[in-house]
């Protein structure tokens, strides 16, 4: 009886852990290995053992080095701005007044646009010329003071222009978690800090900031990675141009394994970008840990 | 509350809810706009109050590509990873969470070790695999990968476990099997944890770009967010055509988001609550 409930376990796991095996662990320990070689699609040289090779190649690739700074910028902008956005918007939104449900829905909805197509869209909102959406902005609000720029094909304002549009697509995403966050802290401990004579502001950094800690790591640690994996609006918008101003690290292994066919070069990226979302992880959990151990 | 403060709250989220639907509408707008007035104001913001009303970017649409074809592709293959892996994934969470056997808690270990393995990091050796079975241009290259999900096991898992143990005892008793068992008393009190895995499944999948940019080069197979950026690239560029293919292409996801609105958030917030 146990050996067959046993076995049932088994069966009705096996699905889902073949597929587990088959697409995600087979590539993964074959990305290890292929950027360990230097296989080519299509190439008549024999396939070799090339050890760190690959790597030393890649790390010393000036468009490489490029689109890790790219990313590392990327997250150094996005995750703050994106993260005090979002806890504004939250924060804003977590008080009991009419109507207040329809900000919630028009701060998520971009959520739910496909990022290629949010990519296309502003890509027009970036237009050059005085006529453009963006240029007309901002010289509106800089009252007339505002020199038209083409955003995107600018080397110091693509990456900008990006980050700006990944910001308006991802926020709201943060934005729901850390609404929920807010509301399950217990309102006794605000009036416990209001007995004690604790104002609006004090209350926030003594009560607020500290009940949501776990959630603002974590929101923080997604938006991280997802930093690292930026590639959709890069393909769509600039094709890591100009001058690998907006290249990233996905957007050079897409290059070399897919464009020319370098799986082993491609592959060798990829295992950077993952060494790198481990480190992210690790530092989260540190991070997270300590907390424990304080409290 | 004062009513400064509820006014200044107002105003906060009402600027700032106006640089939120901006684009949004001026997408929609754009799509209305005859061709002519989208090439005289390209990216203007004329474009938002434009001089007259018309379809034909919608009918151009039609006319330069096959629309219905893309949105099939897509609806077949989310609707496929969603339901087999709404299937697939609970199975495999509920034999974690709840049933005795060899093997078990390393099998665990190993699929939350795989959470942390994001699609881009095995993309290009996935790539390499699927070109070595011959599986480019296939339906089944952008489902099969995505419905076994380490992340929908854990979901599962984390509510299978909170589950009191007399409803199944129950069930035993009678000689009920472990599917049984499952069909009949598990699923129909675990609803809302399907419903938050299928919509962060769909939420997640809905946009692929990357995988279908890779392993699809011909039109027949090929999903929504791919077949717009390729629309986009496609001479002669008509903005207005381009805003109509965006509007209609974001309407099933945004009609399904305003009806159920309350489990995207929960679905949302399930994905923040690991760990």
């Amino acid at each position: 009886m146990r050996e067959r409930r046993s076995l049932a376990a088994l069966l009705i796991s096996a699905p889902a852990l073949f597929g587990l095996t088959l697409f995600v662990a087979v590539p993964f320990f074959l990305a290890v290995a292929l950027g360990f070689t230097n296989l080519r699609l299509g190439s008549p040289l024999p396939l070799e053992w090339l050890g760190f090779e690959q790597y030393r190649r890649i790390l010393t690739d000036s468009s490489f080095t490029r689109a890790l700074i790219n990313n590392l910028l990327f997250a150094l902008v996005v995750v703050p701005l994106q993260t005090v956005l979002a806890l504004s918007l939250a924060l804003l939104l977590n008080q009991r007044l009419r109507g207040i449900a329809w900000f919630r829905t028009i701060f998520f909805m971009p959520v739910v646009f496909p990022l290629s197509l949010v990519a296309v869209v502003w890509v027009l909102i970036y237009a050059p010329g005085p006529n453009g959406m963006m240029n007309e902005f901002l010289q509106l609000v800089s009252f007339g003071n505002w020199v038209p720029r083409d955003f995107l094909r600018d080397p110091q304002l693509a990456l900008p222009a990006i980050m700006l549009t990944s910001i308006w697509q991802g926020a709201g995403f943060q934005m729901v978690i850390l609404l929920a966050g807010l509301q399950s802290i217990s309102s006794e401990l605000y009036e416990a800090a209001s007995i004690d004579g604790a104002g609006r502001w004090r209350q926030f950094w003594h009560v607020t900031l500290p009940q949501l800690r776990n959630t603002l790591i974590f929101v923080v640690l997604v938006t991280s990675i997802l930093a690292f994996r930026l590639f959709d609006q890069v393909q769509i918008m600039t094709r890591g141009g100009p001058h690998d101003a907006t290249t990233t690290v996905m957007y050079e292994a897409v290059e070399a394994a897919f464009t020319r066919q370098q799986v082993a070069r491609g592959a060798a990226m990829t295992v950077v970008l993952f060494l790198v979302v481990l480190l992210i992880s690790w530092l989260q959990r540190r991070v997270a840990s300590q907390e424990r151990e304080l409290s | 509350m004062g009513y400064v403060k509820a006014f200044l709250i107002y105003l906060s989220l009402l600027l700032i809810g106006l640089l939120f639907i901006t684009p949004i509408v001026f997408m929609i707008s754009g799509s209305l706009t005859p061709d002519a007035g989208v090439f005289a104001q390209a990216g203007g913001w004329d474009a938002l109050w434009s001089a007259g009303v018309s379809l034909d970017n919608y009918r151009d649409v039609f006319a330069r590509v096959d629309f219905m074809g893309y949105l099939f592709n897509s609806l077949f293959i989310n609707g496929m990873i969603v339901g087999v892996g709404l299937l697939v994934n609970s199975l495999a969470g509920y034999a974690f969470a709840r049933l005795q056997w060899y093997g078990r808690n390393l099998l665990f270990k190993l699929v939350l070790a795989v959470l942390i393995i994001p699609l881009e990091a095995i993309a290009v050796p996935l790539f390499y695999m699927v070109s070595l079975f011959g599986w480019r241009d296939t339906y089944w290259v952008q489902i099969l990968p995505f419905i076994a999900n380490a992340f929908s096991i854990y979901l599962f898992y984390t509510f299978f476990i909170g589950m009191p143990r007399e409803m199944e005892e129950a069930a035993r008793i009678d000689g009920a099997g472990v599917l049984r068992t499952f069909y009949c008393i598990i699923v129909p009190n675990a609803k809302p944890v399907f419903a938050s895995v299928a919509v962060l499944t769909f939420l997640t999948q809905w946009g692929a770009f990357l995988w279908p940019l890779m392993v699809t080069s011909g039109e027949d197979v090929r999903p929504l967010p791919l077949a717009i950026a390729t629309f986009y690239s496609l001479p002669p560029l008509q903005w207005g055509d381009i805003f109509a293919f965006g509007v209609m292409m974001v309407t099933p996801i945004l009609v399904l988001f305003l009806l159920f609105q309350p489990w995207f958030v929960r679905g949302v917030v399930t994905s923040g609550i690991k760990g």
